[in-house]
């Protein structure tokens, strides 16, 4: 259906931070004075459009809420035909209030955090690029906007990552980041040309049909075309979303300012990869083989990034293991598909508030540490900054899973889901998710006792303090979410507003169950485990030397090393290569040739090196003769 | 108007222009340049006058003009523009008075860099640069195959002395290598030209057309014996080959790039490089059709390689104008993909990238001369932190690079997407390798820019100043029509898609279908809305 009133204007949600961005980009250094102001405005206002075009989706009845935008045909030719379509429905609304809700807090934080630097007026046009192309990834309404969208949170990514240009490991940082993300676009595109091949056409509507009962092209799929299908989706998801084997960017993302660390690479763009999964469930839905690889690779990820939080010293990198281990826990829910779909974008919309949140809290810490990272360098900062801690610690709450807290909601549903797939692969992926949850109680608590707890371990020159009010009132916010999202959308029957989307589906939740419980032994253990370790404990300023364990999550499970050994080396070695060949192979084979029809080497030489024009002469005049001598032949 | 010999204009009047400039004082360069800029400025009106007539429902060929030129070989003055021929002709009229520009001072420095004086004066640079126009339109507008290959030989003049006389050190060897390569190639298809008069005299009954002639609306109606066609056939593709340029036969590229001054190296690689893919999509398919899909399977992995091989090549530069050449013949790897593929998407997306290459490199490489001309040098390694000088220059160093890279949004996107999802429908394993290239397109272009302008500021760079007016003006409009073109280029598909029907309906060549079709599912849920 088309979109009418608030929703035909959806455009604005788009163009709003678009032009924020293209006036704070093109109007230079005169817009620095009020520069953050208009980018914070942007966003704050492509909120408002969100929330007035969600509360006019509820006056609408379940099976009229997909609302469709004609803006312009892109392009056509022949029979492939794209148009710049966008989609409003429960799926894509959601998305929007969490990206622009989310979104201006910290565009708000942005504004103090940012205050000292020289810069902050580009970092607020690229803030701004950022949400106006993660609105367009979620509202597209068709794979290739999906994906103009998909690629430009990629580019405001490089740019964040790399805001900080002069420092060397952040330029390095944003061109890998950039560079992975492309192996996984490599394979969304395939997936792309695939769905032009098979069903011509990359619509949302044809593809996967509305209203929830996937009437699309899809459902008429082969396996094995739907099982390549979805698993070069995934390709293209891992890329995003950090997922094993496409996850070794997101630890150096870390080198961007802390917001977009909270912005980007936490609450929004990194769970781009699960918004596509469940926006082609129709497609997994037709092969089992598909929906089984996903649930492995979130399974994988949750527990490799739930190890490698637990080696980090650097808060931010372990708050970025955790990011990776959560969208695992997504990726496994969107994997089992309809009983956990819901789960799985309300654990990203829970996820979205409590992790910006502390990595928001992260930033204010450091704010007060003049920059220290170093978790080793903090201990009892509670005393010091009581509302960022006390933030912090409700979002750590909220992320182990205090029962009646957001994190307890939604992730016990994806647990429960796992283990309700039943059979082996059941048992397994739910034990994983088990005991994720217990390794998530034990880093957090980690992170949460070094920084907050304990003796002060800050040099002499540290004088830690709170951060303004621009700051801290972001964090009261988020904080809120942290507690009140997840049990609102689990309980507030976010399954059924989503069901037009993603279907039907069982999602009682069970506030005791036998997974529940064992979740709640486990995380009560982590915790535990942390206090004994780093909160009853003496926690040394030098990191010690660890065991086999420690170093490998400290070293990213040899992520680095693996893509260094296996890519890298090869790769520099086969450019050396190409670059010998083509300087003495071809250039050289094609001179020989050249030589040898011109005589002797010598020749040639002696004809290059001087009387260049009279040869340029020569030849012109060997052609006319050529051409003469050719008529003469041919004509009679 | 429609009388009005538009496209004879359009090349007359540079070439007047060149001849009025190169009698200029040699005293007076600055008048010889504004005389360029003013002459070339009214070319690009006139074009854009004349392409505002354009029907792109009606006739294929128009602004047609058709006058005997040397009767007893049956060659004609004859000229016309399709909708592919027309967008070249503006893509060659809006970049030349840029790129005149743009190179206000290069002719005072031999290639930018040396500070050597060069060996012609300013005012013949300039008259080169409109003489190379001339040639440039003449080439896009010709519809006699005689007149076309005289159009295609008459431009190497021009590009030989420029790069002969205001070149780098080198200049001499890459000049001559230029001209040996293109030399070569031009010779070869003269043949398979000429061998088109005589076929085309053959009766009707054996073949030919009954009349010997040169007018390719007539000879691409012709049926070559299979075996004459193949052989024809590659005396037109090597040329074209090598002028693309395709591997292996790309090796002149880069050694003319790195010598030649930058602006205009806009026009050899942003246009004159696209008569060798424009010559194929034309000549190759149309005259040959036969003989194009019996090629289809080497050209194809020529195209694949080009794409990787280049790429690859482009990582392991040294030297900015080498790195951006290389980057070039693994661009035009994607065109020839698309226009062997032989699908609407694949051709239409090739025509469309055949401008959209030209803009965003022709960018990529004004950026790069002015970056050279205050380095004085064109190592990427004695650059570094450029962007903390200059943020202007690094900041639409990097949109040209994105859209080296095919960022959505920016025009390539759209013509390599449209390349690669038309090859996939019908060629999938050339198209799944050709795809890696984005990944590696990521690598030269983010690399070259980390190294040039991230970092601290390196030794040598602390006094690179940024844009200035005149720099802004030649470089802001290609970026303007760069985002115009990424996010709304379906009026140039409009132009394009014509033409691009009419290769295919020769060659006979109906799209793949998809395999589940729209159609059925109307009719299995007919009630659905």
């Amino acid at each position: 259906m088309k979109a009418e009133g608030v929703q035909a204007a959806a455009w604005l949600l788009i163009a709003l931070p678009l032009a924020g961005s293209a006036l704070l980009l093109l109007g230079g250094r005169r817009t620095d004075k009020w520069g953050h102001w208009l980018g914070t405005f942007a966003t704050v206002a492509s909120f408002g459009v969100g929330v007035a075009a969600l509360v006019q989706m509820l006056g609408y009845d379940a099976e009229e809420r997909h609302r469709t935008l004609h803006l312009w045909e892109l392009f056509r030719a022949g029979g492939i035909k794209v148009d710049a379509d966008l989609l409003v429905d429960p799926l894509s609304i959601s998305f929007v209030l969490l990206i622009t809700g989310v979104g201006s807090l910290i565009h708000v934080y942005s504004i103090g955090y940012m205050e000292h630097d020289p810069d902050r007026r580009r970092f607020f046009a690229y803030l701004n690029l950022f949400v106006a192309a993660m609105l367009l990834l979620v509202l597209g309404d068709n794979y290739v906007i999906m994906f103009m969208g998909w690629e430009g949170v990629g580019l405001a990514s490089y740019l964040l990552i790399g805001f900080w240009q002069h420092k060397p490991t952040a330029a390095t940082a944003a061109k890998k980041a950039f560079v992975v993300n492309r192996v996984g676009d490599f394979g969304l595109l395939i997936a792309i040309f695939l769905m032009f091949g098979t069903f011509g056409t990359v619509g949302f509507d044809q593809i996967l049909g509305t209203g929830g009962e996937h009437h699309g092209l899809a459902a008429q799929l082969s396996t094995g075309t739907a099982t390549a299908m979805g698993l070069l989706l995934l390709v293209g998801a891992c890329g995003k979303s950090a997922q094993l084997p496409l996850q070794s960017w997101l630890l150096d993302a870390m080198e961007g300012p802390t917001p977009v660390s909270a912005l980007i690479h936490a609450a929004t763009m990194v769970t781009a990869g699960v918004y596509l999964i469940v926006r082609s469930g129709p497609i997994f839905e037709m092969s089992e083989t598909a929906r089984l690889v996903v649930t492995i690779v979130g399974a994988a990820t949750l527990i490799a990034g739930a190890i490698i939080g637990t080696g980090k010293d650097d808060i931010k990198k372990a708050l970025a293991g955790s990011t990776m281990s959560q969208i695992g826990y997504m990726t496994l829910a969107a994997g089992l598909g309809r009983p956990g779909y819901v789960f799985a974008i309300a654990h990203l919309i829970a996820h979205g508030f409590f992790k910006a949140g502390l990595f928001l809290g992260a930033g204010s810490v450091m704010h007060g540490m003049n920059d220290d990272v170093n978790m080793r360098h903090y201990g009892g900062l509670f005393k010091k900054m009581s509302i960022t801690g006390a933030t912090f610690g409700l979002g750590y709450f909220a992320i182990i899973g205090v029962p009646g807290l957001s994190g307890w909601f939604t992730k016990d549903g994806i647990i429960e889901a796992a283990y309700d797939k039943g059979g082996t692969s059941g048992a397994i992926l739910g034990t994983c998710a088990l005991v994720g949850a217990g390794i998530t109680a034990y880093y957090m608590s980690r992170v949460m006792f070094m920084t907050f707890f304990g003796e002060k371990r800050w040099a002499d020159g540290v004088h830690p303090h709170e951060s303004p009010k621009i700051m801290t009132i972001p964090l009261v916010i988020l904080a809120f979410g942290s507690v009140f999202a997840g049990g609102w959308l689990v309980l507030g029957g976010f399954g059924d507003f989503l069901a037009p989307v993603v279907g039907e589906s069982e999602h009682d939740f069970k506030a005791l169950s036998l997974a529940g419980v064992g979740t709640f032994v486990l995380m009560l253990a982590g915790v535990a485990l942390a206090w004994w370790q780093y909160g009853a404990r003496k926690v040394p300023r030098e990191a010690p030397k660890g065991s086999f364990l420690t170093v490998a999550a400290r070293r990213d499970l040899y992520g680095d090393a693996i893509n260094e050994s296996l890519l890298m080396r090869p790769g520099q070695w086969l450019t050396r290569l190409a670059v010998w060949f083509d300087g003495r192979g071809v250039d050289g084979l094609v001179n020989g040739i050249a030589a040898g029809i011109g005589g002797t080497s010598g020749r040639v030489r002696r004809l290059q090196t001087g009387f260049a024009r009279s040869y340029a002469l020569s030849m012109y005049l060997g052609a006319a003769v050529i051409l003469a001598a050719l008529l003469v032949v041919n004509v009679t | 108007m429609n009388d009005f010999p538009w496209l004879s204009v359009l090349i007359a009047l540079p070439l007047v222009g060149a001849v009025a400039v190169a009698l200029l004082p040699r005293d007076r360069p600055t008048l010889a340049k504004q005389a360029a800029f003013g002459i070339s400025a009214v070319v690009g009106v006139l074009a854009i006058v004349m392409a505002t007539g354009f029907d792109s429902d009606g006739a294929r060929f128009q602004f047609t003009e058709k006058y005997w030129w040397i009767k007893q070989f049956g060659v004609h003055w004859a000229l016309g523009a399709d909708g592919i021929a027309l967008t070249l002709i503006l893509l060659s009229v809006a970049l030349v008075p840029l790129v005149i520009l743009a190179s206000w001072s290069d002719a005072e420095r031999s290639g930018g860099v040396d500070g050597t004086a060069p060996k012609g004066s300013v005012k013949t640079y300039f008259a080169l640069i409109l003489a190379l126009e001339a040639a440039m339109i003449g080439v896009f507008a010709a519809t006699d195959v005689f007149l076309f290959y005289v159009f295609f030989e008459a431009m190497l003049i021009p590009v030989y002395f420029i790069i002969g006389f205001y070149g780098g050190p080198q200049r001499s060897y890459a000049a001559v290598k230029f001209l040996l390569y293109s030399l070569l190639g031009g010779l070869l298809m003269l043949v398979a030209v000429i061998w088109l008069f005589p076929l085309s005299a053959k009766p009707v009954s054996e073949g030919g057309l009954g009349h010997g002639t040169f007018l390719f609306t007539e000879l691409n109606t012709m049926h070559v014996d299979p075996t004459t066609a193949k052989w024809l056939f590659l005396g037109f593709f090597v040329a074209f080959a090598i002028k693309a340029p395709m591997v292996p036969v790309h090796t002149w590229l880069p050694d003319a790039a790195q010598q030649s001054p930058a602006g205009a190296l806009v026009l050899i690689v942003g246009v004159l490089d696209k008569v060798g893919t424009y010559g194929m999509l034309r000549f190759c398919l149309e005259l040959f059709p036969g003989a194009a899909k019996w090629a289809t399977p080497v050209v194809l992995a020529l195209a694949v390689v080009s794409v990787i091989y280049g790429a690859v090549l482009a990582i392991g530069q040294v030297d900015l104008k080498r790195l951006v050449a290389y980057t070039s013949v693994s661009h035009f790897g994607f065109i020839v993909l698309g226009v062997f593929a032989m699908t609407t998407a694949g051709q239409s997306g090739a025509a469309l990238y055949m401008i959209n290459h030209g803009f965003a490199t022709g960018a990529l490489f004004l950026l790069v001369g002015f970056m050279i001309v205050r380095r004085r040098s064109a190592r990427i390694s004695d650059f570094g932190g450029v962007q903390k000088k200059a943020p202007v220059l690094a900041g639409l160093f990097l949109v040209a690079g994105l859209a080296g890279l095919s960022m959505p949004g920016l025009s390539p996107f759209v013509s390599e997407f449209m390349v690669l999802a038309g090859t996939f429908t019908r060629h999938r394993v050339p198209a799944i390798i050709a795809t890696f290239g984005v990944v590696l397109a990521a690598i030269y272009i983010l690399w070259m820019y980390q190294r040039t302008m991230g970092g601290p500021v390196r030794e040598g760079n602390e006094g690179i100043l940024d844009l200035t007016a005149r720099e802004k003006w030649a470089v802001g409009p290609i970026i303007a029509v760069i985002i115009a073109m990424g996010v709304y280029p379906q009026p140039v598909l409009n132009i394009i898609n014509p033409s691009v029907h009419h290769t295919l309906a020769r060659l006979d060549r109906p799209d793949p279908a998809a395999k589940i079709h729209v159609a059925e599912k109307v009719a299995e849920n007919g009630a659905r809305p």
